[in-house]
């Protein structure tokens, strides 16, 4: 079963000024289509061929003798995830039942962007920024590379990624300004909201 | 681009303030940022100014204010020299690991680039040396450039003397570099280094890092890469 690059949830133009059209050009139609391609190449022939690619990432996390098919799969289901937690006109806070919960096991949603923007910031080289899941409770994670919460046995409700091609074009070494950006101007909270619900 | 401009005229400004006043420079002012050896348009076209500034006053200024701001909390470090530190950095935290490393790789990067066609060539005991180890020169480059382009995520590719003589090709993930007694991490003194973080490429060449790859190629300084094997050898 070959994996498909999914298109972006929005124009390419549609997070201007925050996201220009040049860095999503080339993050999603060239890093997330070339993390595609690699995974599509790498198990061509293999028994991993037909599965799908959760199944592919569980089996061969760990395995250092796979990791060129873990970080690629990886990389095509963080990147897939990326693009529906942001949207045009996003950020600001959550509401309801998500809210409710944040408040509940991070102490505030003040509490939960400062743990969020540490994450970040703190995520030494190339990785992502996480508010996961794990046994019921919402926590704030980084991961390092391609790495990700399915492989911690934790569900995503919401990443950030903080590999320098994701804000080098409109930012460069600024992450910090980057990071406020996307949790002022771009979290997708429905998105987060619905992850919640279906977790 | 007068940041870095105005960055050098208050370091300078603080060095004289402390000469001044017969003070030695206070303990956050134990590392510094060295000045790059060249103009930052002198690698233009392969290496554009704006990269060059960025990632010399943004990012390396950065690696060498947060080792800095780590002293306080490990006072040892104010008694090492920078080069000393790489090989006792497991004994430290890991931002100091990280800014170390960063402040280390990042000195020794800028004086292994020259503008085109003023870095010389490698001497004839590199090169045998080369040949003896790869078979010969292009095979070497071929293994670095592999080593440079497979490194996932941050970090750097190098070549490297061991401590039994051979050269080899390492990549190391992040700011760790050869000399770093970390586990996993092949030890040996580095002759030359490559970064592949993306904020080293990315604004020219975004996600073609092959094109960066072959377009440094002609920046090495061999004088200096002759000079650092000539000093690793003799110390044997
Ligand atoms: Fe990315
Ligand atoms: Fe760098």
């Amino acid at each position: 079963m070959a994996h498909t690059l999914p298109a972006l949830p929005y124009d390419l133009d549609a997070l201007e000024p925050h996201i220009s059209r040049a860095t999503l050009e080339f993050h999603h139609g060239k890093h997330h289509a070339a993390y595609v391609t690699n995974l599509n190449n790498l198990i061509s022939g293999t028994e991993l061929e037909n599965s799908g690619l959760e199944e592919i990432i569980v089996a061969v996390a760990g395995d250092a003798g796979k990791a060129g098919i873990f970080n690629n799969a990886a990389q095509v289901w963080n990147h897939s995830f990326y693009w529906q937690c942001i949207k045009p006109a996003g950020g600001g806070a959550p509401s309801g039942a998500l809210l409710d919960k944040i408040n509940a096991d991070l102490g505030s949603f003040e509490a939960f962007v400062e743990q969020f923007k540490a994450a970040g910031a703190t995520q030494f080289g190339s990785g992502w920024a996480w508010l996961v899941l794990d046994n019921g409770s919402l926590k704030v994670t980084k991961t390092p590379n391609a790495d990700l919460p399915l492989a911690h046995g934790q569900t995503a409700l919401l990443t950030m990624d903080v590999w320098e091609h994701a804000y080098y074009l409109d930012y460069q070494n600024r992450r910090p300004d980057y990071m406020t950006t996307f949790l002022e101007k771009l979290v997708n909270w429905d998105f987060v909201a619905a992850n919640l619900a279906a977790a | 681009m007068p940041f870095p401009l105005f960055t050098r005229f208050l370091l300078a400004g603080l060095t004289a303030l402390c000469l001044l006043l017969g003070s030695a420079l206070p303990a956050w002012a134990e590392f510094s940022l060295p000045p790059l050896p060249y103009a930052v348009d002198a690698l233009e076209p392969a290496i554009d100014a704006t990269t060059m500034t960025i990632h010399h006053d943004r990012h390396h200024g950065a690696y060498v204010a947060n080792l800095n701001g780590q002293i306080q909390a490990n006072p040892s470090l104010a008694d090492l020299n920078l080069n000393d530190l790489q090989a006792k950095i497991s004994q430290f935290p890991v931002a100091v690991r990280n800014n170390g490393g960063g402040h280390w790789n990042h000195s020794l990067f800028w004086t292994l680039l020259a503008p085109a066609g003023q870095g010389g060539s490698p001497s004839q005991d590199l090169i045998a040396a080369i040949d003896r180890d790869f078979g010969s020169m292009q095979a070497m480059r071929t293994q670095f450039e592999q080593a440079a382009t497979t490194r996932f995520g941050s970090g750097w590719a190098w070549l490297i003397r061991k401590p039994d003589g051979s050269l080899a090709i390492t990549s190391t993930a992040n700011q760790d570099n050869p000399l770093m007694d970390i586990p996993g991490i092949e030890r040996g003194v580095p002759l030359l280094a490559l970064d592949v973080w993306e904020h080293a490429y990315y604004l020219k060449y975004q996600n073609r890092r092959p094109d960066y790859i072959q377009a440094w190629w002609p920046l090495v300084n061999w004088q200096e890469v002759n000079h650092r094997y000539a000093i690793a050898t003799s110390g044997r």
